[in-house]
């Protein structure tokens, strides 16, 4: 066991964990934001850099701070270990600067993309950005792809987190998608655009951060924030068959896997449930499904309304006195 | 003259073929090591030489190779960087045109000291003909009886093997050209694990550059003890330099650590002075990715004092007063030069090069290369000097790899010792002469500069 304080709260966790794991065991509030690693996919990660830490105490035995910011997600703890996540001015500093980068050259086409309303680079930059942009320069631009007739690709919005390489690589056979060229003009593809053609290909379209990788069949029917989630489940001979449906009103208009407060899925789910069991019918329904602290239908459908306190005559008086 | 440990017999005609390499010497390390000496010994001889990496970071090679894990039953690699992409550095290139035996010596004794029985030889892209070089020399190696099965009848066997990278400069990255070797994309792996852990294909394997391979040989041959005696202080024995520039002599120039900058750009025994007698303005000491500095400090630290060519001396005063003694590409400028045109070369070089992996040298690359771009074509304003800086200082130590720093420091240094240039090229470019020529990528047009001398 190792005891780490991360931003002056302590806690006991199993060695080898992470200090995004251990941010994360003690609270949304604590833990550095990620956009690359994902807790489903092995060696994922360290590749964003949005989730820098500082390290101002190594261990109990060797107290020295790290040198430099290091990326919680791939660094473990050590018994004794302090960290400073957001009251680090310098992470913050450091962060804000990565946010910057990732949106360099992300088209700011939200209000035509997909993915709005539940994309970690809106929540991101809405957290720990900027409030204006310092670029002028004209954004990398690519053609859509699509990969399969179910999967589009749109490499415009793409910030190259390498999630669906991984995806790719570990819960679907054989290797078909990857990363070619590289800098600035690296860009996520399958061998000369050939269609992804496996049972769990879909899964790329939920691990994507951002509308990079978005469902066909579900393109432009509804904004995010116009759909309940209601979880469901069905008996799949290939997947657990445990899956989120997005209902407007009695239509389903998309399957997604159940996704966790981290936004990450629970359960990849295979393509027969995610793209082709489309009605109320196929499934038996569990309930609606527990808000996501990313997702903007939370904002005024599920949550409890906390009204701020209101101003009486006397907290005025207080103020001006 | 200093003395000479790599390039002594470099001057001999066909010192490339085998005959003529062991006439003059040649395996000799191998015999000692293998017949005379224990892996241990030989180890701890490159520890007493205090042979630091000549790659460019400068860490102590028998440290690193004390590090290498040994479990049992799994095989140990050890790895030689001739990736050599550094722009300004071709010190790696001269060595194994000229001495090919001598990397493959090297790496003979260099494995035994490790319990490697597999050696690699990671060549860049660029120098296919080296490596036509380097396997003529591994198969004489071979008939000859130093490498293969039982070499000099010692039961230690080696087999050496040439892989050919394909031309990119994050490949000289240690862990990006261990992927690179293994049929993988070139991304720098994060670390730790570090390769002494887990390297090539999973197993402990240590990485080096040509010329620390190449130093071992003179190191088992005279003892670490003579070898420690040559230099100064933690920086010891000698050096290649890769001097090129405005300067009259450009080459490749073996050093004994300890010679004074001015020294080395003015005496006749090395680059000998500046190229038409023409005044000093910057150095550039250790490959590109060194911060640069001006004439003042590159002779005379802050203290100053005289500076030296060491590890110590060159970084003396952090990075706001020095630099780093880096993989010794030595780039000289004149006083024609203009620090905004050669900080854009070698930003466009970077923006080139990076993986793409990581956000903040994915995008910070490119983005600097455009501002620069943009001041050069005199529509840069004074923010965009303040944004230049602020963009760098969030690359820098922020990323996987050392690329993203690379990229960094020499935006950082030449801002911050050339400043008035950068306003001068913001506020009026047409005041400042038109220069004829200057680092360019372009071969066509730097030929054509230069023949217009």
């Amino acid at each position: 066991m190792a005891k780490v304080t991360i931003d002056g709260i302590t806690i006991e966790v199993a060695d080898g964990t992470t200090i995004l794991q251990a941010a994360r065991m003690i609270g949304p509030d604590v833990a550095p934001p990620t956009m690359c690693y994902y807790s489903k996919l092995k060696t994922s990660g360290g590749y964003c850099r949005t989730c820098l830490v500082e390290v101002s105490k190594g261990s109990e035995k060797d107290p020295r701070p790290m040198p430099k910011l290091v990326a919680s997600c791939r660094t473990g703890v050590m018994d004794g270990m302090e960290v400073k996540n957001t009251s680090s001015e310098k992470v913050r500093d450091a962060r804000a600067g990565v946010v910057e980068f990732l949106l360099l050259n992300h088209p700011l086409d939200c209000p035509v993309c997909d993915q709005a309303g539940e994309c970690h680079l809106q929540d991101l930059s809405y957290e720990h950005g900027n409030y204006k942009t310092r670029t002028e320069f004209e954004r990398r631009t690519f053609d859509k792809i699509d990969i399969g007739n179910k999967i589009q690709l749109h490499m415009t919005r793409c910030i190259l987190c390498y999630r669906c390489v991984k995806t790719a690589e570990q819960i679907t056979d054989g290797r078909v998608h990857g990363v070619i060229n590289r800098g600035d003009h690296a860009e996520i593809s399958t061998y000369v655009e050939q269609a992804i053609d496996n049972d769990f290909s879909g899964n790329v379209i939920d691990v994507c951060p951002v509308g990079a990788l978005t469902d066909k069949t579900f393109r432009f029917k509804s904004r995010v924030w116009f759909t309940k989630p209601m979880y469901a489940h069905r008996n799949c001979d290939k997947c657990s068959g445990k899956v989120s449906l997005w209902y407007k009103g009695d239509d389903v208009l998309r399957v997604t896997g159940r996704k966790d407060q981290w936004g990450e899925v629970e359960e990849f789910i295979c393509n027969t449930c995610r793209f082709d069991k489309k009605s109320t019918s196929d499934w038996v329904i569990e309930g609606p499904a527990p808000i996501n602290r990313h997702s903007v239908i939370s904002a005024n459908k599920y949550a409890k309304l906390v009204k701020p306190k209101e101003f009486t005559l006397n907290d005025i008086k207080a103020i001006t006195d | 003259m200093g003395r000479k440990l790599l390039l002594e017999n470099d001057h001999i005609e066909g010192i490339h073929s085998y005959e003529v390499y062991r006439k003059n010497g040649g395996y000799k390390s191998v015999e000692k090591a293998l017949k005379s000496m224990t892996p241990e010994a030989v180890v701890e001889e490159v520890k007493k030489s205090g042979l630091r990496g000549r790659g460019g970071a400068g860490f102590p090679t028998g440290m690193k190779w004390s590090f290498l894990a040994k479990p049992e039953g799994v095989p140990r690699y050890l790895v030689c960087n001739a990736d050599e992409s550094e722009p300004g550095t071709f010190k790696d290139r001269y060595l194994m045109e000229r001495i090919p035996h001598l990397l493959v010596e090297g790496m003979i004794t260099s494995s035994y000291a490790l319990g490697a029985n597999t050696g690699y030889i990671y060549v860049r892209g660029e120098y296919f003909y080296i490596i036509k070089i380097l396997e003529q020399a591994i198969s004489e190696a071979y008939t000859n009886g130093w490498l293969g099965k039982n070499i000099l009848g010692t039961g230690y066997n080696l087999d050496l093997y040439v892989q050919c990278g394909a031309g990119a400069y994050i490949c000289g990255e240690e862990t990006a050209l261990l992927e690179s070797l293994e049929g993988k994309r070139g991304n720098p792996r994060i670390k730790p694990p570090f390769p002494a852990v887990k390297g090539l294909w999973e197993c402990p394997t240590v990485v080096n550059n040509v010329e620390t391979i190449a130093a071992v040989v003179p190191i088992v041959n005279d003892g670490g003890d003579a070898y420690a005696a040559i230099g100064i202080g933690k920086s010891t024995g000698t050096k290649l330099i890769s001097a090129s520039g405005h300067i009259k002599k450009p080459g490749v120039y073996e050093i004994e650590l300890g010679v004074s900058v001015e020294e080395f750009i003015y005496a006749d025994e090395y680059c000998g002075g500046i190229l038409n007698d023409k005044k000093l303005k910057a150095v550039v000491a250790g490959g590109s990715s060194v911060p640069i500095l001006p004439a003042d400090l590159i002779l005379k630290t802050a203290s100053g004092e005289k500076r030296l060519m060491t590890y110590e001396s060159l970084a003396d005063g952090g990075f706001a007063t020095g630099t780093m003694l880096g993989s010794g590409g030595f780039i000289v400028m004149d006083e024609s030069t203009s620090i905004v045109k050669n900080l854009h070369t070698f930003a466009r070089f970077y923006h080139h090069e990076s993986c793409g992996q990581c956000s903040p040298c994915r995008e910070g690359t490119g983005w600097m290369e455009k501002i620069l771009h943009k001041i050069l074509d005199g529509h840069g304003t004074l923010a965009d000097v303040d944004l230049l800086w602020d963009i760098q200082r969030k690359i820098e130590g922020n990323t996987i790899c050392p690329l993203g720093d690379a990229a960094a420091w020499p935006v950082a240094s030449a801002i911050r010792h050339f400043k008035s240039e950068f306003e001068a090229y913001v506020t009026n470019r047409k005041s400042i002469p038109d220069v004829k020529y200057y680092f360019h990528c372009n071969n066509l047009d730097a030929a054509a500069a230069y023949s217009s001398l």
